[in-house]
């Protein structure tokens, strides 16, 4: 995952799709994000590369839709909804995750294992 | 209308001091004032088209030319600087015959009370001490040792509240107020009912009785002295340090260029105050320059000329006093009406004066440092060696005058500070910044910048006169929201009073070991 600026990222990517659940008056997803390309870099507990800006899960409300949904703490959330979140300020991250007239988030998250998973499936699985 | 009554006096003079061109001048001005009456048509007046009144009433006319002559003599600014030091001149030759004559006889006459009560003061313990031994020396018990010691001891107390009172007393007046000094003859009583009771004392039981006990009216002239040094005491704390807790704020304004301090008194009379006031001023106030105030004299004249009015209904109408009030009203419409761009004028003036201060500036700046760079100290050694051409600072400081004289007066004339300084103080000035090894720099600080009053020669200390203006007795104390002023020749100070507050301090402790940091990883929104 390592991040060069202004050069195409190519990731392994899961699909997650999260449905919001309706607390009140606010539609929640349970997670909590951090990261942007306003915030310190050096920081992140989870990115490798320290210099990347991304927006990473910090935590997940246990029990949460998040949760459910197959979401991990340390993702580098990718796109939300077809929107790019690699490049984005923290305040415009979130405003993407919160808006009131979607219940429904689709999610390109990637993270470690994913990579090693597709490594390790390349390598067993041996071309003749 | 203030503004025309003052222009009326410049006027006077300048027509005073050019006799000859009087004459020339009206009739020029004649002919300026029937431009500026076409000229003013064209702008929303009160305006009527010449009609009877004006033409049948000769006076009234004539009233009406001589209005237009002044305006025209005054913004001709011919030299107000050099006519305005002449009417101070003579306003200040005449107070120095007042004052010379009223406030010199009270001085001496404080002065002898004083002396009076101060030899009776010092000799009333010898006094006690020496009369019974000539007046009864027989009877008289023999002094023994206790007794002898007091005589010591009423020795050296005499001695100390001798020195006390010349410290405290005995300091050349720095002041004449205008009402005696209230806690001075409060004290001065007390002293003086004091010693009297003590001679009554005296007389009765010891004088007349004739009494033997000696030691007894040793200790009674010990007890007086005693006494004495605390009545001294209480002058101190009343004279001297009740006044040092700051309990005013008072807020000091110029009333021609609006200067503001504010300065922290304590509990004080007004005259007091105002004295200290003063003492502040000399030192803090920029100089008073009458040449910076022409310019908003001029604008305020030409808001004024551009507008008549017209008595439409004739002369002799009843409800005069109603009619004044709708002139006036009608004029302040008229003017609110009016497509004034002397807001534009005064903008581009500054922008271009103050673009004109600062190349003469750069100039000024320029040349003293190529001044000074034509003469150097001599050492020590080389005094000795060569006797050539060595000067002292006073012919340094003329020699290298010439060079820098004409962009520092061009420079002084263009911030119009041309009448504080004299060649003479400015060359003195140079001698004594080359004497102190002072920089080119040190030395123009005092022309760029208007100093104190304090800075310039002894003429500009023009008011020595001044003039307290209060509504409340100026023996009073000052309140919360006293106001009163202080007049001088040129100006007045308009002086107002807040209390300081009383301040209620909490204290709140903090643990030095509380002091603790965590790193914000980062922020962290939950969604």
């Amino acid at each position: 995952m390592s991040f060069v600026p202004g050069m195409p990222v190519s990731v392994v990517v899961e699909r997650i799709e999260i449905k919001k659940l309706c607390q009140g008056d606010n539609l929640i997803l349970g997670f909590s994000i951090g990261g942007g390309i306003d915030q310190d870099p050096g920081q992140n507990p989870f990115s490798e590369d320290k210099s990347d800006k991304g927006i990473y899960v910090t935590r997940i409300t246990p029990g949460g839709p998040a949760q459910d949904a197959g979401l991990r703490m340390g993702d580098k959330i990718m796109q939300v909804n077809g929107w790019d979140m690699t490049v984005v300020t923290h305040d415009q991250a979130r405003k993407r995750l919160t808006k009131k007239n979607e219940c429904v988030v689709r999610l390109l998250v990637t993270r470690k294992s994913l990579e090693q998973a597709v490594k390790h499936s390349m390598g067993s699985c041996q071309r003749p | 209308m203030d503004t025309e009554s003052t222009y009326s006096g410049y006027s006077y003079y300048s027509g005073r001091s050019r006799g000859s061109h009087r004459h020339g001048e009206r009739s020029r001005d004649r002919h300026k004032s029937r431009s500026k009456d076409s000229r003013s048509e064209k702008s929303v007046t009160i305006n009527t088209p010449p009609a009877e009144p004006l033409l049948g009433d000769s006076a009234v006319r004539g009233e009406q030319v001589q209005d237009d002559n002044w305006g025209e003599t005054t913004t001709a600014v011919t030299g107000t600087s050099e006519h305005s030091l002449s009417q101070e001149d003579i306003v200040r030759i005449t107070k120095d015959l007042e004052d010379s004559v009223g406030l010199d006889c009270r001085r001496y006459l404080t002065l002898t009370l004083a002396v009076i009560l101060g030899l009776l003061v010092f000799l009333t313990p010898l006094a006690f001490l020496v009369l019974p031994h000539l007046l009864w020396p027989e009877k008289l018990q023999s002094c023994g040792t206790a007794c002898e010691g007091l005589f010591i001891s009423v020795a050296f107390k005499l001695l100390i509240l001798l020195l006390a009172v010349w410290a405290l007393f005995f300091r050349p007046p720095r002041a004449g107020l205008p009402r005696v000094f209230v806690f001075r003859a409060l004290l001065a009583v007390l002293v003086l009912l004091f010693v009297l009771s003590y001679w009554l004392f005296y007389g009765v039981r010891i004088l007349d009785s004739q009494d033997e006990n000696y030691q007894g009216i040793v200790q009674y002239a010990v007890s007086l002295v005693d006494a004495l040094l605390f009545i001294h005491y209480l002058a101190i704390v009343l004279l001297e340090l009740r006044q040092l807790q700051p309990c005013f704020s008072v807020c000091v304004t110029r009333s021609t260029d609006g200067e503001i301090r504010h300065y922290n008194l304590g509990q004080l009379s007004i005259q007091r105050a105002a004295l200290a006031i003063l003492e502040h001023y000399y030192c803090d106030f920029p100089v008073h320059n009458p040449a910076l105030l022409s310019a908003s004299k001029s604008r305020a004249a030409k808001h004024l000329a551009g507008l008549k009015v017209y008595n439409v209904d004739g002369p002799g109408n009843n409800a005069a006093a109603g009619m004044a009030h709708s002139q006036s009203r009608a004029m302040i419409a008229a003017a609110a009406r009016r497509r004034d761009t002397s807001h534009n004028e005064l903008y581009y003036e500054e922008a271009e004066h103050e673009r004109r201060v600062r190349k003469r500036k750069a100039r000024l700046v320029v040349a003293v440092e190529e001044a000074f760079t034509h003469i150097k100290r001599m050492q020590e050694e080389e005094q000795k060696k060569a006797p050539g051409d060595v000067m002292d600072p006073r012919e340094a400081a003329q020699a290298i005058f010439p060079s820098m004289a004409r962009a520092l007066q061009k420079y002084l004339r263009t911030t119009k500070q041309q009448h504080c300084h004299s060649m003479e103080s400015i060359q003195q000035h140079l001698a004594f910044c080359i004497t102190n090894n002072m920089t080119p720099k040190a030395f123009l600080e005092s022309y760029l910048t208007p100093g104190p009053t304090l800075q310039y020669s002894r003429d500009h200390w023009l008011s020595r006169q001044w003039m307290l203006i209060s509504e409340a007795s100026v023996t009073s104390g000052l309140k919360d929201g006293t106001v009163f002023q202080l007049k001088c020749v040129d100006f007045s100070l308009v002086v107002t009073t807040k209390k300081i507050p009383y301040i209620q301090m909490s204290e709140e402790y903090i643990d030095p070991k509380s002091h603790k940091f965590v790193l914000r990883l980062q922020s962290e929104t939950s969604v």
